[in-house]
């Protein structure tokens, strides 16, 4: 079976990417929404750029989509680039790294219905703790590119995911039920490294922006 | 307890079994969690309870095994079917299936209590099929379709909607 992963460069998008090929299914292409909305409801937005050298490192054709990131308009900019998808890697099925959100799940399982092809979501339903513990145990060197509540700050910005993180985040949980996968949009992240990819990527720049307990880093890598 | 899988694409596994065993886990529930194929006589009959786990709407094949089902008539324990596995309980019985898409959140209602379910709720759908009862007893219903049903002397439950998703409480309730 050929599939096209819906890929934004975080550690969901990717760890679905891993656990497809474990699984045997032929990964034909990433799909990636570039929005120009940073609200948008469907696609995960710091750091998108950098998915290109994600997909070198895993040696896997990229299809980049422009959107406005439109509420409703930017799911037929999904529909057009899965269809691109259908067209240029004859893929069977899409591929999403979604967990809770009802909203983003169904609407891409609208779409696949369509297009009369099949839609995997293999991380649905995770744990939220059982995903961080597998990500540390499968060496995926993910970083915070942004955080976006309380009482997550700038020096949240660019921490790794490792048992220290894990210790930190579980604290939060506990005190203000934070989701320590970041399901709730807490934070969003980058993966460097993971054992898809042929060589770790390293952070040449960094921008880091925000204010009280939203921050964001747009970064270069290579 | 017997956990059956009707996907016929492994890697559907993820979607539709792993978080059914998720819950049975966290309930410490000991469990056997077998495909429908490789179901033996021994494994159903020696099962207090059973769940038939459901699958994508594209991967269907189950559709035309239904043979495999057969033993849903004599098992005397409790079932609970969710999504295909209500299709399967209702086809064995011989009632049939209307095409009738539902994806996403949607409201029911509940008719008759069911596992401390009643009132209106919220349930998320992933289904281009629903049967239309004869034989069952109808529990719930949204809009379109009939969500739950029960056969009517038999502790043999199908739910259309997926309770592994936001109805947790569903499938707890049902293997305590």
């Amino acid at each position: 079976m050929k599939a096209g992963v819906l890929f934004s460069g975080g550690k969901d998008s990717v760890y679905a990417t891993y656990l497809a090929k474990l699984n045997d299914i032929d990964v034909a292409c990433l799909i990636t929404l570039n929005s120009e909305n940073k609200e948008s409801y469907m696609f995960h937005t710091p750091s998108i750029t950098k998915v290109e050298k994600q997909a070198e490192m895993m040696d896997i054709p990229l299809i980049i989509y422009q959107t406005k990131g439109e509420k409703e308009k930017e799911l037929n900019d999904l529909h057009q680039a899965i269809r691109q998808a259908i067209d240029r890697y004859d893929i069977d099925a899409v591929i999403t790294g979604a967990i809770e959100s009802a909203y983003q799940a169904s609407r891409v399982q609208k779409i696949c219905d369509e297009e009369h092809i099949d839609c995997f979501n293999p991380l649905w339903q995770k744990d939220q703790f059982e995903l961080l513990h597998e990500l540390i145990e499968h060496k995926f060197d993910i970083i915070l590119t942004g955080v976006f509540c309380y009482p997550l700050g700038q020096s949240w910005i660019g921490r790794m995911i490792n048992q220290e993180f894990l210790t930190d985040v579980t604290y939060l949980h506990e005190k203000y039920a934070i989701n320590v996968a970041g399901e709730g949009g807490e934070f969003e992240t980058f993966v460097l490294h993971c054992p898809l990819y042929e060589r770790a990527l390293s952070v040449i720049h960094k921008k880091i922006i925000g204010k009280r307990n939203a921050w964001s880093m747009e970064i270069e890598v290579e | 307890m017997l956990l059956i899988q009707i996907h016929n694409l492994p890697f559907h596994y993820f979607e539709f079994v792993k978080p059914i065993e998720s819950i049975l886990s966290a309930q410490n529930v000991s469990y056997e969690s077998l495909h429908y194929k490789k179901v033996s006589e021994y494994s159903i009959y020696d099962a207090e309870k059973i769940i038939i786990c459901g699958t994508s709407l594209k991967d269907n094949a189950f559709l035309n095994d239904v043979s495999y089902f057969q033993w849903i008539k004599q098992y005397n324990g409790s079932i609970l079917g969710i999504c295909g596995g209500m299709h399967l309980i209702g086809l064995t019985y011989n009632e049939s299936l209307i095409k009738q898409q539902e994806i996403g959140l949607h409201s029911i209602t509940y008719k008759k209590e069911f596992f401390k379910e009643h009132g209106r709720k919220e349930v998320y759908e992933l289904h281009n099929l629903c049967l239309k009862p004869k034989v069952f007893t109808i529990l719930a219903e949204s809009e379109k379709c009939v969500q739950v049903i029960k056969h009517p002397q038999k502790p043999i439950y199908g739910v259309l909607f997926h309770p592994e998703v936001r109805n947790k409480n569903i499938i707890a309730s049902f293997i305590t």
